[in-house]
């Protein structure tokens, strides 16, 4: 079934805050085989210039997409959600993500098309602090297979 | 935070070493874990087969960390990558053996930007197929 074009534009409230922890980093570091010290120990963190345990650059996949994640279930929208794939993925950085931040997501759905037999929709997340701040801005295209039948 | 690679001794063209990152069904489970994905598809190899896939295959965005990795692992510093996409173009199986399977990543720098920021095009194979597409890093260098 094609998806829902109304959906295109809408933008979701922003997340509760995320709270980035030096253990979640150090877990997701250890989950994706990277044993860089920046990710583990806070001394090596700052003697590489950074004020804290740093996090790996697909580190906000943790959290960015559960802002987004009501709208694909939303039955309105007419995801099938059994046949999806993962289609891209950008992580665009005005700084990096360390221990101790807090961040809020805010996704908006910037397009949704059909590429031969299957539809494609982009979430664009806006990642800032708590206070504001632009950290990361993702975006993720996701592809459900046959949905354009 | 600094990049270890100077700005100024990178030429457009040049190859950067590939190298080999193994994926075992464990790593999968902690993938599945760290990140909170838990399809099954990248566990369970019974669920995996139910919906037409070979067998269990890695999650896309565990393939894009191992390319990360060969990105941050060359500039000396994660926090140089400014900017990091990728399309997955083939999945990557993962059989239920002590070998797994192999991710071979290699990077050609291709541009040379402003600001002492430098375009790292990234290769990513499996077995025969090319399983990441179009993937670019911009690395702010020293």
């Amino acid at each position: 079934m094609a998806l829902n074009r109304d959906f295109v534009g809408r933008e979701y409230p922003p997340s509760a805050s995320y709270e980035v922890s030096r253990v979640k980093i150090k877990e997701f570091a250890a989950a994706i085989g990277d044993h860089n010290p920046i990710y583990r120990d806070k001394e090596a963190a700052q003697a590489a210039g950074h004020p804290d345990v740093i996090a790996p650059p697909t580190f906000p996949i943790v959290f960015s997409l559960q802002s987004g994640g009501g709208a694909l279930a939303d039955p309105d929208l007419g995801l099938n959600y059994a046949m999806v794939v993962h289609g891209e993925q950008r992580f665009e950085y005005t700084r990096p993500i360390y221990a101790g931040d807090e961040l809020v997501t805010k996704a908006t759905i910037t397009d949704i098309r059909t590429a031969g037999r299957n539809e494609l929709l982009t979430i664009r997340s806006e990642i800032t602090t708590v206070g504001g701040e632009p950290v990361c801005t993702t975006y993720n295209t996701i592809v459900e297979r046959g949905g354009a039948g | 935070m600094a990049a270890k690679v100077q700005y100024d001794a990178v030429e457009v063209g040049q190859e950067l070493p590939s190298a080999d990152y193994q994926v075992r069904r464990v790593n999968l489970v902690m993938y599945a874990g760290a990140s909170g994905d838990l399809n099954p598809i990248h566990w369970n190899e019974r669920f995996a087969k139910q919906v037409g896939l070979p067998d269990v295959i890695a999650h896309g965005m565990f393939t894009m960390a191992q390319a990360g990795r060969y990105v941050t692992d060359w500039a000396g510093d994660p926090g140089a990558v400014v900017d990091y996409g990728v399309r997955f173009s083939a999945m990557v199986v993962v059989p239920d053996d002590d070998q797994g399977a192999t991710i071979t990543v290699s990077g050609v720098v291709e541009e040379k930007l402003e600001d002492k920021r430098v375009v790292i095009a990234l290769t990513a194979r499996s077995g025969d197929a090319k399983v990441l597409s179009r993937a670019r890093a911009v690395v702010q260098l020293a």
